[in-house]
C-alpha cells in the first residue's frame, strides 16, 4: 500500500473544547489509485488531506506512507518527504506573484538540490506537459485563473512525487475551466499518477475512481465510482 | 544538509535580491542608518590609518637609538610655567658629555637661527641655518646627496662653508649646480660644498629647507650663547637606556642641579612623540567604538523591525516553501542572507563614502597617503556582522513558521 492510516485522530484543544476535527480514521489507497474526499464543510477533509500531506501531524494513530512511519517524525524529516514524496495543488494557487511561471515551478526543485540548469530544464518539460509551454515567462497576474492553476499542477508534479493532493482545485475556478483541470488530473492519472483531491461538487468527484465520505471526522462510506 | 544549504547561498541571494528590489524606497531607508555608521567609521578609520602610515614613516627616520638633550621636553604635560626658568643647555654641557659619556658613540651639538639667505637675486628670509658638527650625518641619519658634508677640518677651523637642504638649494639655484657657488647668510659669504638628500614634507611643511654651517662658525657669527640641542647616540639599540642614565648624571653635575631637586633639562626621544601620538590616536579609536555601537544599535533595530514587517507580509510564501520541501535551515538561511544584503548595500556605500571622506581629511592635513585596505574588511565586517545580529530573530521567527497556518494566512 502506498498510504496505510491506522485509527487516526485530530483533536484542537481549544480551552474550553476540543474539537476532533478527525475521530478515528482508517484508510488504504494504492499506488495509482484516483481517489475524491467528499463532505460537509467543517467535516474534516481538509485536515485528512494535510495530514496525508505531512504538513500537520496527527494526535494519535498511524501513518505509514511509502513503508514510512511519517506519524512520528519531526519538522525537517517531515519537509524533506513532502518534497520528495507529495505535490500539493491549492484552492488558491499559492504561486510566488513576484516570480515567473518557470520560477514558481522550479521551486521543490531548488530544495532537493538541483543544479539550476537542470531545474530549468526539468520545470519547462513539466510546463510544456501541462500546456503552457508558451507562457513560461509569464507573471501569475499575467495569467488566468485556469492558467495559474496549470503552473500549480506543474509545480505539483515536478518533484515527481507519489501522490499529488488536490484541496478544491476547481474551487476558485468558473465550471469550464474546472473542467479543463479535472481534463489534466485525468491525463495524470492515466500517466501513472496517484491522486487524490478533495471537493464539494458531486460533478468534480465523478471523474475519480474511488470516493471516500467524510462526517464529523469519520468515514461514512467508500465506494468505488462507475468509472 | 548544512552542505546543501550552502550550495543554495546563490539562491538565497537572489531571493534576497528580488526582495529588495521590489521594496526599493523601504530598503534605501532600512539601510540608511548603517550606511550613516559605516560612513563614518570608515572616515574616521581611513584618517587614522593614514596618520599611522604616514606618521609612522616620518618618526622611523629618527633612529630609536637616539636622543635628544634639550631644556624642554617634546611632550610638555601639566603645567608649563614649571619649565620656564631653565637654563639653557649649551656648549659646556655639550663637552661635558664629549668627555664623560662612556655610552655614547656621538654626542651632535645643534644650534638653530632664522636668518636670510641669498644667492644673487634670489633671497629668502627666515631660513633655519643650523650649526652643526660632522656627526650630524650620524645621528640625524641623512647623506648628502651632492657634493660632500662638513668634514672635522671644517669644523676644527671654522671655516665659511655651508651645506643646503634640497629645497633650499633648488630654490636658490633652480636649474644651476650649487656646489663651489658662494651664498650670503646675513650678509656674509659661505661656499656650498654639498645638498642634502631629499626629506619631504611633514604635515605640509618642507623639511628640506636649512642651511647647515659649521657650529663653531655659527658661534663666531652669531654668537655663542644661545639654547642647544644635543643629539646623542649609541651604536648598541640596548644600551640607550643605560646612556640616558648616564647622561642625567653628567648633566646633572654640570648643571649643578642639587639631588632633592627635579631634573632641569630634557632628554628626549622618538619613544615619546610615538607613545604621545597612539595616545591621542587611542581617543579616536574609542569615538569609533562608540560610534560604531550606535549606529549598531540604531541601524540594527531597523533592519529588525523591517525584517519582521517582511516576515509577516510573507507569511504565505514561507508556507509555501514549507510545503514544497524547505527545512528551517532553509528558511533561515533566506531571511539572515536578505537582512545580510540589506545591510551591505548600506555598508558598501559607506565604505565609498568613507573613503572618500578620510581621504578628503588626509588633504586637509596635507597627509598623502595611499588608503589602507583594512578599511574595507572593516566595512564589510561591520555591516555584515550587523545584519547577522538584526536579522536573526525574524529569520529565526520565519523557520519556526507552521506550514499550515503559514499557508492560510490573509
Ligand atoms: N487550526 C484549527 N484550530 C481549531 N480548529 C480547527 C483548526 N483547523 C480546523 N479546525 C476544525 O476542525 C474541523 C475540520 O476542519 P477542516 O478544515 O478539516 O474541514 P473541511 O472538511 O475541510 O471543511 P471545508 O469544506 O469548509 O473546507 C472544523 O470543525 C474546524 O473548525
Ligand atoms: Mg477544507
Amino acid at each position: 500500500m502506498l498510504i496505510d492510516i491506522k485509527n487516526l485522530y485530530k483533536v484542537y484543544d481549544l480551552g474550553e473544547v476540543q474539537v476532533a476535527a478527525l475521530n478515528g480514521v482508517d484508510v488504504s489507497i494504492a499506488k495509482n489509485e484516483y481517489v475524491a474526499i467528499m463532505g460537509p464543510s467543517g467535516s474534516g477533509k481538509s485536515t485528512l488531506m494535510n495530514i496525508i500531506g505531512c504538513l500537520d501531524v496527527p494526535s494519535d494513530g498511524e501513518y505509514i506512507l511509502n513503508n514510512k512511519r511519517v506519524s512520528e517524525m519531526v519538522d525537517d524529516e517531515l519537509a524533506e518527504i513532502r518534497n520528495k514524496e507529495i505535490g500539493f495543488v491549492f484552492q488558491t494557487f499559492n504561486l510566488l506573484p513576484r516570480a515567473n511561471a518557470l520560477h514558481n515551478v522550479e521551486l521543490p526543485l531548488i530544495y532537493n538540490g538541483t543544479t539550476r540548469a537542470k531545474r530549468k530544464e526539468i520545470a519547462k518539460d513539466t510546463l510544456e506537459k501541462v500546456g503552457l509551454g508558451n507562457r513560461m515567462h509569464h507573471k501569475p497576474n499575467e495569467l488566468s485563473g485556469g492558467q495559474r492553476q496549470r503552473v500549480a499542477v506543474a509545480r505539483a508534479l515536478v518533484n515527481n512525487p507519489s501522490i499529488i493532493l488536490a484541496d478544491e482545485p476547481t474551487g476558485n475556478l468558473d465550471s469550464k475551466t474546472g473542467e479543463e483541470i479535472m481534463q489534466l488530473f485525468e491525463d495524470l492519472h492515466k500517466a501513472g499518477n496517484t491522486i487524490i483531491l478533495v471537493t464539494h461538487e458531486e460533478d468534480i468527484a465523478r471523474h475519480s475512481r474511488r470516493i471516500i465520505r467524510l462526517l464529523d471526522g469519520k468515514i461514512v462510506s467508500d465506494e468505488a465510482t462507475k468509472n | 544538509m548544512i552542505s546543501n544549504s550552502f550550495a543554495l547561498v546563490g539562491e538565497y541571494i537572489s531571493m534576497a535580491w528580488v526582495s529588495i528590489i521590489s521594496h526599493k524606497m523601504r530598503s534605501f531607508l532600512t539601510t540608511l542608518g548603517i550606511f550613516i555608521g559605516v560612513t563614518t567609521i570608515i572616515t574616521i578609520w581611513t584618517t587614522i590609518q593614514g596618520l599611522n602610515n604616514y606618521v609612522n614613516d616620518t618618526l622611523s627616520e629618527i633612529g630609536s637609538s637616539v636622543v635628544y638633550v634639550e631644556k624642554f621636553p617634546w611632550v610638555i604635560t601639566g603645567d608649563f610655567f614649571k619649565y620656564r626658568n631653565r637654563k639653557n643647555v649649551t656648549w659646556n654641557e655639550y663637552e661635558a658629555i664629549q668627555r664623560y659619556s662612556t655610552v655614547a658613540d656621538y654626542v651632535t651639538p645643534q644650534v638653530v637661527s632664522q636668518k636670510t639667505i641669498g644667492y644673487r637675486e634670489n633671497k629668502f628670509e627666515n631660513i633655519a641655518v643650523l650649526g652643526t658638527t660632522e656627526s650630524f650625518i650620524e645621528t640625524s641619519s641623512v647623506l648628502p646627496s651632492e657634493g660632500r658634508f662638513l668634514t672635522e677640518l671644517d669644523i676644527r677651523n671654522r671655516i665659511s662653508v655651508c651645506v643646503l637642504g634640497a629645497e633650499l638649494a633648488t630654490r636658490l639655484f633652480e636649474n644651476t649646480d650649487p656646489i663651489g657657488k658662494r651664498i650670503s647668510i646675513d650678509g656674509l659669504k659661505y661656499r656650498v660644498i654639498g645638498v642634502l638628500e631629499r626629506q619631504g614634507d611633514f604635515f605640509g611643511q618642507s623639511r628640506d629647507e636649512y642651511a647647515v654651517v659649521p657650529i663653531g662658525t655659527f658661534r663666531n657669527v652669531f654668537g655663542p650663547h644661545r639654547g642647544m640641542q644635543i643629539a646623542v647616540m649609541t651604536n648598541n639599540a640596548d644600551a640607550v637606556d643605560d646612556m640616558k642614565e648616564e647622561l642625567r648624571g653628567i648633566l646633572r653635575k654640570e648643571r649643578k642641579v642639587k639631588p632633592d631637586e627635579e631634573d632641569d633639562f630634557a632628554i628626549n626621544e622618538q619613544t615619546q612623540l610615538t607613545s604621545f601620538y597612539s595616545s591621542t590616536t587611542s581617543t579616536l579609536y574609542a569615538i569609533i567604538i562608540v560610534i560604531a555601537a550606535v549606529s549598531l544599535l540604531v541601524g540594527g533595530i531597523g533592519i529588525t523591525n523591517i525584517m519582521l514587517v517582511s516576515v509577516t507580509e510573507r507569511t504565505k510564501e514561507i508556507g509555501l516553501r514549507k510545503a514544497v520541501g524547505a527545512k528551517r535551515i532553509n528558511v533561515l538561511s533566506q531571511f539572515l542572507i536578505e537582512s545580510v544584503a540589506i545591510s551591505s548595500i548600506g555598508g558598501t556605500i559607506g565604505i565609498a563614502f568613507g573613503i572618500i571622506g578620510g581621504s578628503i581629511v588626509l588633504s586637509f592635513m596635507q597627509v598623502d597617503t595611499g588608503v589602507s585596505m583594512s578599511s574595507i574588511f572593516v566595512g564589510f565586517g561591520f555591516s555584515a556582522l550587523v545584519g547577522i545580529i538584526s536579522g536573526f530573530y525574524p529569520a529565526f521567527k520565519a523557520s519556526n513558521m507552521n506550514p499550515i497556518d503559514s499557508l492560510r494566512y490573509e
